[in-house]
């Protein structure tokens, strides 16, 4: 009788755990849907915690309108497939106020375009937990993060004063107007994900495969002009190069890497001779020291 | 310096790739926490282990250095304790507050590694990270030897379940990689530690800063044969074996999408189960057998311990999350009184008879602390005699729950063994429990079923039983108006009684004194009269300053629904203090009486009462219509339910 768990099947049992506490626990649970590669494992995850009931919760994009047009033609594709109830929200203040990446930086867009529209989403529902796919190995504020991590009724998380998290026996007590972030992905590494895409055939945005696409060099970054919005600086030429992107966000703050990996394999085979992680290619990263534990008190994922 | 991963040389394309994966399956996980106390070094080996061990990528290389010349504390060196320590508030103290999990792998295992805080303020994130490991490297700077923080450290270590220890004696240069001072502090550590049940402890000397012994053997120290870190890291074996114990399921999720399908999910906290084996339902001893193993990849023919799966089961048996499928050849213990060792993380002290709410992996019900029996002192492990348990602090306590929870002793069952306490005010996580051993008591004394029960009594007197509970500062007027108010009732036939704070502590209570711990047991031993009171049909006025909020909330859930009344008699401090009819304040405001309520203790109003009586201008005759008012209200309103529901 061999009954050793691997890796990742004990991985797999962390997080569909986490799932079904959550389901069994809080009253208006949802999940925060942002169409990436962690995304696309946190929703097969959660196809199996349940099966075979469907996720007994809806499902939430927040638009900043920037994302890449593959990433919003893929999550309505995965919604009609999997059929699960798609919920997306847009800041219309900020639309109004044409808040975009290039007048107003990353910062600002960031800011008004994702944080306060999650904020302003969560309120809207009255959700009162909500499933994220952070990883601990992604950013330093983030492997400091609970599992379940405590927000105020302002949304804010205190860094300094986490509830202790002892064993698999998570604290889902909150007041009215609190709610808690919940991370499934926690103790997953980012070659962990690529992994188990591998192992389970989970479909993910084709923009993470090598092919041939318009950028322009802008700031260091390789950005894929993916609409007529981003004018050309003087000097500047769209290119077609062969191009991938490890992580997904908005397409202007989007850094594409050259590369021909156009496989699963040849994906995971460039990572392990990666020089730099991930978050490499996301400009809101860098904006300031200790910028992702600020977006995150202020209740950015 | 370049960085190159350590995996890469040897990968061609496509095949490469599939055979590395293929290792990557077979590789075993171990999770393992570095403590000790502050600056003995611990971010710093993380660092180190990260580094060499290839986990650093050049842009967080760059960051780094960067922040190294900003925050660091190595002079012109990279200052890996920057890699780990990463709130700001961190970086700019230059100390550890909360576990930070990070994340490696060598060819033969992968780590899942938490870095906890050394400062004692911050215990309770240390036993946060030490929950969910198995070994412990526990680090003494070679210069200072054993201190408290290492003594503490190994005690929580060891009564959350680590059985591996690796004793890491750094910063060794700094003594001149002396085979001496390593040895006296082996020496120390093996003394103290030997009840601590340790099954493993396996000393190195390194330094951390500079890498000896822990990834490449130290030239400078001959003298130790011993393995390097890393290679007593990747070959240690920590298997518990939770598949080899009775199986156990706690029931975490009923999933029920139509008329056709009822599973149980959770995760199997030990042993395996197989479709066709019979389970027992641990709390209502029914038994049934298990018809399918559902997965979303299809049915299974097994589920073994660490699996989360959905049981279907042959028949309707009732089952609801917190209740525990388990192996009917060895059940687990089902009881509501049992001794447990907590550790307790909340600045508000654990006082006993104060009611918590107690978690384990999915059940959930109140419970007190009858008995704190002992405390247990770091230093030295003497049991002390203590009324409360304060932060950071360890006791043996016994607990009372009001409903019955399935469990196993933690030292069976590190899964079905352990429970936490919450406040049920802040909703706080306040403690820790790790179980030891159910009380003979609560096996042996089962709740006998009267054929005369409440109702009838209550019948008998023509009246539904009520506990109005007043609540105020001392002098507010609460037994003026609770006297009047009885004198009331009674001329309208009503049988009551008034329990008073005075007379109460003459008799019943005359043990009792006034520190923050005797409060609450005061207010408890109150509450359970005032319970059987209303048990016996009776309207009970009960009179007591009661000044904490978790207390009333305690006793208004030992009552039946809608029979706790909590009457707000809400008199300014002022006017109390100025009305002072046992001249009780004048007295406290000198100084002559300790912890009275509103001068040196606090009082908390209640936020919500069923009755709130602002006294300020008013005669006590008008408080006591308002509470007829609502106690005729009531009535009407009941009977007109009961006659309603026809039952």
């Amino acid at each position: 009788m061999t009954t050793a768990l691997t890796h990742l099947q004990r991985l797999e049992a962390e997080s569909i755990h986490i799932f079904r506490e959550v389901a069994a626990a809080f009253a208006k649970p949802v999940m925060l849907y942002s169409v990436g590669k962690d995304s696309s494992v946190l929703m097969h995850l959660a196809m199996k915690a349940f099966y075979p009931a469907k996720p007994p919760f809806p499902f939430l994009h927040v638009d900043t309108t920037w994302k890449f047009r593959e990433m919003i033609a893929f999550r309505d594709q995965m919604a009609q497939k999997l059929g699960f109830d798609l919920l997306v929200h847009v800041n219309e203040d900020g639309v109004r106020d044409n808040i975009n990446p290039f007048d107003h930086g990353s910062n600002t867009h960031t800011h008004v375009m994702k944080t306060v529209a999650l904020r302003q989403a969560l309120d809207k529902y009255g959700f009162d937990a909500a499933f994220g796919g952070a990883r601990r190995d992604e950013e330093k504020s983030r492997a400091k993060e609970r599992i379940f991590s405590f927000r105020n009724a302002q949304h804010v998380w205190d860094p300094k004063n986490q509830r202790p998290e002892m064993w698999k026996i998570f604290n889902t007590r909150i007041a009215s107007g609190e709610s808690i972030r919940v991370f499934p992905l926690s103790n997953w590494t980012e070659l962990d994900i690529w992994q188990y895409i591998l192992q389970e055939s989970i479909p993910i945005v084709p923009l993470y495969f090598a092919k041939e696409r318009p950028v322009v060099e802008r700031d260091g970054m390789l950005i894929l002009r993916d609409d007529e919005r981003m004018k050309l600086r003087p000097g500047e030429t769209v290119e077609n190069r062969l191009v991938r992107f490890r992580t997904l966000g908005c397409y202007p703050l989007t850094g594409a890497i050259e590369s021909d990996a156009d496989t699963l394999e040849a994906i995971v085979g460039e990572m392990l001779t990666a020089r730099t992680s991930e978050r490499q290619g996301r400009l809101i990263d860098r904006d300031e020291a200790g910028s992702m534990e600020k977006k995150k008190r202020e209740g950015y994922f | 310096m370049t960085m190159r991963h350590i995996m890469a040389k040897s990968l061609a394309p496509t095949d490469g790739v599939r055979d590395y994966l293929a290792a990557q399956e077979k590789k075993s996980l171990l999770r393992f926490l570095t403590c000790g106390s502050v600056d003995d070094g611990k971010s710093t080996l993380i660092g180190r282990l990260l580094s060499d061990t290839k986990q650093i990528f050049e842009d967080q290389l760059a960051a780094l250095e960067r922040d190294s010349r900003k925050h660091g504390t190595t002079g012109d060196d990279i200052d890996f304790a920057l890699l780990v320590d990463g709130l700001e508030a961190e970086r700019e103290q230059g100390i550890t507050i909360d576990v930070a999990y990070r994340f490696f792998a060598t060819p033969k295992r992968k780590f899942i590694v938490a870095d906890t805080p050394g400062h004692e303020q911050y215990t309770r994130n240390m036993a946060t990270g030490a929950s969910t490991a198995d070994l412990a490297i526990v680090l003494i700077d070679a210069r200072q030897g054993v201190l408290r923080q290492t003594r503490r450290h190994s005690i929580i270590a060891s009564l959350l379940g680590i059985r591996h220890i690796v004793v890491a004696v750094n910063k060794i240069d700094l003594v001149g990689f002396d085979q001496a001072v390593f040895d006296r502090i082996v020496e120390d550590y093996g003394q103290f530690s030997r009840d601590l049940g340790f099954q493993t402890i396996v000393p190195i000397p390194m330094s951390a800063r500079y890498g000896d012994n822990v990834s490449r053997r130290s030239e400078s120290m001959e003298w130790y044969s011993g393995p390097t870190l890393i290679e007593h890291l990747e070959t240690v074996s920590v298997d518990e074996a939770m598949v080899e114990l009775p199986f156990r399921f706690p029931v975490q999720y009923v999933n029920r999408p139509n008329l056709d399908f009822r599973g149980f999910a959770g995760t199997v906290a030990s042993g395996s189960v197989a479709p066709g084996d019979e389970v027992v339902v641990a709390k209502s001893g029914k038994s049934s057998r298990v018809k399918r193993i559902v997965s979303y990849g299809g049915d299974l023919a097994q589920a073994a311990a660490g699996q989360a799966v959905t049981l279907v089961l042959d028949d309707e048996v009732e089952i609801s999350r917190g209740n525990m499928l388990v192996s009917p050849a060895a059940r687990p213990q089902v009881a509501d009184q049992f001794a447990a060792n907590i550790v307790w993380f909340d600045e508000h002290a654990l006082l006993p008879g104060r009611s918590y709410i107690l978690r384990t992996e999915t059940d959930q019900t109140s419970a007190t602390v009858t008995d704190l029996k002992y405390r247990i002192n770091v230093n030295d492990f003497a049991h002390e005699a203590a009324k409360s348990l304060e932060m950071n602090e360890v006791g043996i306590c016994n607990i009372s729950t009001r409903t019955p929870i399935a469990f196993d002793p933690f030292a069976e069952n590190r899964t079905t063994g352990a429970f936490i306490l919450i406040d049920r005010i802040s909703n706080a996580t306040v403690g820790a429990g790790m179980i030891l051993h159910s009380l003979r008591r609560a096996e042996n004394i089962h709740w006998q079923s009267l054929d005369v029960g409440k109702r009838v009594r209550a019948d008998m007197k023509n009246q539904r039983p009520a506990v109005f509970w007043f609540t105020g500062l001392s002098g507010s007027g609460k037994s003026t108006i609770a006297n009047l108010f009885e004198k009331k009732l009674f001329a309208t036939g009503r049988h009551t009684y008034i329990l008073d704070g005075d007379n109460v502590r003459h008799g019943l209570n005359r043990d009792l004194g006034f520190t923050d711990a005797e409060r609450v047991e005061n207010i408890r031993r109150v509450a359970e009269v005032a319970r059987l009171m209303a048990d016996a049909g009776l309207i009970v006025i009960v009179s007591f300053i009661s000044p904490f909020s978790a207390e009333r909330r305690m006793a208004r859930e030992l009552m039946a629904d809608g029979e706790f009344i909590e009457v707000f008699v809400d008199t300014p401090f002022e006017e109390c203090a100025r009305r002072d009819p046992k001249g009780l304040y004048a007295r406290a405001l000198n100084g002559e009486i300790k912890n009275f309520t509103g001068v040196d203790s606090p009082y908390e109003a209640p936020e919500n009462p069923e009755i709130h009586l602002r006294t300020l201008g008013k005669s006590a005759e008008e408080m006591v219509d308002a509470l007829e008012h609502w106690l005729n209200e009531r009535d009407i309103a009941e009977d007109q339910y009961d006659s309603g529901g026809g039952i």
